[in-house]
């Protein structure tokens, strides 16, 4: 039961990690490495915050505000300067390195004891003691359900069909009289926001910032996003803002499994990796053989 | 009113793969005009709407509108007052977005793409009628994605959204040529429909040489970045496609084919 709550706990956050990569990956067809420096960025910002006794809430919006600057960074450079998309993120990602052990001020960064988004007067008192073991996932849920309304909300707006269209054909952008460039910028400091809010998330409920925690997010973010959507395709009706979700949950269930039999925690980002791989060689099996079928 | 003044246009300068396309090109455009512009693969046909468009830059020379100089306006910018159809049908709408969310991005064009709904619902009744107007049955599938549809449909459905809203100038770039011969009668219907209604200045290119005998008052031959033929008015209804063909042997004898 534990590890199941764990898993859902863990999914969801990097749920909404899958949302942002989403947007840059399926949406954009840009593949962003900027999320391995932003989802720590995000932890840093709330961590130094919180530690000096800031709402978390606060906190929070300036993780977001942090992670949509990234993006803008990212986007300028591969928008105005004309830089590769896979290298413009690689350049962002390799300085918030940096970035991150000034804001936090060390490698790490623990908060216990601390006002966080799990643990302040409000939530203490409104859970009664049979949902306390469940509290924590129940404000995860709450958070990743607002970032999922709120993508789902802006993807249907005008700028949202915008953001949709650049993707899939910029010519179309263009001749709407519109900046393709701006777009994509639009795109990336979305995507790069909620990335920062996972890691705001996670860091309030782990109770640290590390700063090696951004090593391996765009991989598990992308997994979730390419089950999600293999998973659902051929149900329509599901938004691939569920589906992304779903498969976050999935991924992290696959991974947590491979630990408890045997596998050591050291381990955990070469599970990843090899993980990563077999999904992405199942989903292109399945495109093929439906290629062949068609 | 569209001008190109003493254009000059090399590709690949200062390279051994260097080709000079344009050698002081002018050329002028009126209001309303619908002109047809033919011409041998490598003529600059495709280029001179790509200057016109701002897709590439000129080396020397201006592009006016109204006798505003926009040689050096983004190409997006320019859109404001342009519409464009290009060969490809793929390349005017969204495959993975539906027939009114396309039409919907379509009729926004001109004004701020803000936080407010993408479709407006009450457009839905305006677009089933120009859809219907198409004759294509498009009218019944408006939430199907633009991807399953056929390339004379997508092309019908281009053609629609880039006249959509009032633009001065409409650009169409071979845009019957990917399609069967019964679906291109259709466009070129539909084209010609759509530029006397609206009363746009047109410029088509194309190879067909019916298409441009039949349509448009003004027709233009190019050869080597030069105009070598333009009719206008009466001249232009009495160009034959015997001549035309009659020019095209010339030309090629010439260049020792």
């Amino acid at each position: 039961m534990d590890m199941l709550i764990s898993i859902l706990e863990q999914g969801l956050i990097f749920a909404i990690i899958a949302m942002g990569v989403y947007i840059t990956y399926k949406i954009l067809d840009f593949p962003d490495l900027s999320v391995d420096g932003t989802y720590p960025l995000g932890a840093a910002i709330t961590a130094t915050m919180i530690a000096s006794g800031i709402n978390p809430l606060l906190a929070m919006l300036a993780a977001i505000a942090a992670g949509a600057a990234a993006g803008l960074v990212t986007g300028l450079i591969h928008v105005k300067l004309k830089v590769r998309d896979l290298l413009s993120g690689i350049i962002t990602m390799t300085a918030l390195y940096s970035v991150n052990l000034h804001i936090a001020g060390k490698a790490n960064l623990p908060i216990f004891n601390t006002t966080t988004i799990f643990n302040n007067g409000i939530v203490n008192t409104i859970f009664p003691a049979f949902l306390e073991p469940y509290k924590t996932l129940i404000i995860i849920f709450l958070v990743a359900l607002a970032a999922k309304l709120l993508l789902d909300w802006y993807l249907k707006t005008k700028s949202g069909y915008l953001l949709r269209a650049v993707g899939d054909n910029p010519a179309v952008v263009t001749s709407l009289a519109n900046d393709k460039g701006t777009i994509k910028i639009i795109g990336l400091m979305i995507s790069n926001a909620l990335v920062a809010l996972a890691g705001s998330v996670m860091c309030q409920q782990q109770r640290f910032f590390e700063v090696q925690m951004g090593i391996g997010t765009i991989v598990i973010g992308l997994a979730a996003v390419i089950i999600g959507i293999t998973l659902f395709r051929k149900l329509r009706r599901v938004k691939p803002t569920t589906a992304v979700a779903v498969g976050s949950i999935l991924y992290k269930a696959c991974v947590a499994l491979a630990i408890t039999y045997g596998l050591s925690a050291t381990d955990m980002k070469l599970v990843t990796a090899v993980l990563f791989l077999l999904i992405l060689v199942i989903a292109m099996e399945r495109r093929s053989r439906r290629k062949k079928l068609a | 009113m569209l001008s190109l003044e003493h254009i000059y246009k090399t590709y690949n300068r200062g390279t051994v793969n260097e080709t000079p396309i344009f050698d002081d090109f002018n050329l002028t455009i009126e209001d309303e005009e619908f002109v047809t512009v033919v011409g041998s693969n490598g003529s600059g046909k495709t280029s001179l709407l790509n200057i016109i468009c701002g897709s590439i830059d000129v080396d020397a020379g201006s592009t006016l509108i109204n006798g505003v100089d926009i040689t050096r306006m983004d190409d997006f910018k320019r859109y404001r007052k342009i519409g464009r159809v290009y060969q490809n049908p793929a390349m005017g709408t969204c495959s993975e977005m539906t027939i009114l969310e396309n039409l919907s991005m379509a009729d926004n064009k001109g004004k701020p793409f803000n936080l407010t709904p993408g479709t407006d619902k009450r457009r839905i009744d305006f677009y089933r009628e120009n859809l219907r107007h198409l004759g294509l049955g498009l009218e019944d599938k408006l939430n199907v994605t633009v991807g399953s549809l056929s390339g004379g449909q997508r092309q019908a459905l281009a053609l629609l959204m880039s006249t959509l809203t009032p633009i001065e100038f409409l650009i169409l770039d071979e845009h019957t040529a990917a399609l069967d011969p019964k679906t291109a009668e259709t466009i070129m219907e539909l084209t010609d429909k759509l530029v006397r209604g609206k009363g746009i200045t047109t410029v088509m290119v194309t190879h067909n040489l019916r298409y441009a005998t039949g349509y448009g008052n003004r027709l233009i031959m190019m050869h080597e970045g030069k105009i070598i033929l333009d009719n206008k008015g009466d001249d232009k209804c009495k160009t034959s496609i015997e001549e035309l063909l009659g020019i095209f042997n010339r030309i090629s004898i010439e260049c020792g084919n």
